[in-house]
């Protein structure tokens, strides 16, 4: 298949994430439309990767992951702590940072 | 063949994400994203990107979704609610100009190897192997962030979700306003505490809650005094 192909996959998916963002309230939510939008850019790293003939994309790819990982620990923890103050878990609820 | 599994893949990809957005029970969305994950996988597999798709299967379908699947045990899970009428209307049309933006942007951006389908393959490429002689050589100082990132964010999870004194109560921060008002006053002088029944007075039978209430018993107690 050529790149081309996996490009428009990659934008597609990106996007799918970026509307979940605007559109869900649910913080969980919006965490898991952050992921599909990282996951987006992974693939276009990957794909330019294969089209240069370099693994630098690919590394590119995995300190993303990294950094995902670091973000869903931060952000879940940060749900976790809300739910244990009781607060509205929704993301309108909880637009200012005064607790 | 390999058209065949890359539409496969990418159908599926595509229909995990959607699932991830239009999935009212968090429960379900978490586990469509699982399932889209492992569809991206076999994407950068076709990808000859053999170790990240490995690391894609493990860390991401293994580790972080039992993560989120433990959170949303936790919280409940319950249906969410809908957004706003505007959002909702404008969220999806400003994902689909993007989709049209994206695709315009890429594939004619007249890079002539988006047409092709990549690089003559080298035996070895996208191998653990290669990718850690890159990560240990090349790539030393982003892999050497990459842990101390992953260190400040483990910690930094642990002191955000720890159990805390005082968190379990909302009504804890108005309690130090009490402790000053019994310290500032000597017991017998009122205050508005005890005017708002929070802290009777001693010495004083007609303002103690116990024995208000019943008429004859504290007759007969005041009678003794």
């Amino acid at each position: 298949m050529a790149i081309g192909w996996y490009l428009v996959v990659s934008a597609i998916v990106f996007c799918i994430g970026a509307g979940g963002v605007l559109v869900r309230r649910d913080p969980l939510v919006i965490l898991l439309c952050l992921e599909l939008m990282l996951n987006g850019a992974n693939l276009a790293l990957v794909a330019f990767a294969r089209m240069w003939g370099t693994e630098s994309g690919q590394i590119f790819a995995l300190i993303v992951m990294v950094v995902a990982a670091c973000e869903v620990t931060v952000g879940l923890g940060l749900i976790v702590a809300i739910y244990r103050r009781r607060l509205p878990i929704d993301v309108d609820e909880l637009s200012e940072l005064h607790g | 063949m390999s058209a065949v599994f890359f539409f496969f893949a990418a159908i599926g990809a595509i229909s995990g994400a959607i699932g991830v957005v239009t999935l009212r029970n968090p429960f379900y969305a978490v586990l469509s994203l699982a399932f889209h994950l492992v569809m991206l996988a076999a994407l950068f597999l076709l990808l000859r990107a053999e170790f990240v798709a490995a690391a894609q299967v493990v860390v991401y379908a293994g580790a972080v979704m039992v993560l989120y699947v433990f959170v949303v045990a936790y919280v409940g899970g319950g249906e969410s609610l809908p957004s706003g009428a505007v959002l909702r209307v404008l969220g999806p049309l400003f994902a689909l100009a993007l989709v049209i933006e994206l695709c315009i942007a890429m594939l004619g951006s007249g890079l002539s190897g988006v047409k092709h389908h990549g690089a003559p393959y080298v035996l070895g490429f996208g191998t653990p192997q290669h990718i850690g002689t890159l990560f240990l050589t090349k790539y030393l100082f982003p892999f050497e962030a990459a842990s101390i990132l992953l260190l400040v964010a483990a910690i930094g999870a642990v002191v955000l979700a720890r159990r805390r004194a005082g968190l379990e109560d909302t009504d804890e921060p108005e309690a130090p306003d009490e402790i000053q008002i019994r310290s500032a006053q000597p017991g017998y002088v009122g205050s508005m505490a005890e005017g708002a029944g929070v802290r009777p007075a001693p010495h004083d039978p007609s303002i103690d809650p116990h024995v208000e209430p019943v008429g004859g018993s504290a007759e007969v107690k005041r009678g003794g005094w």
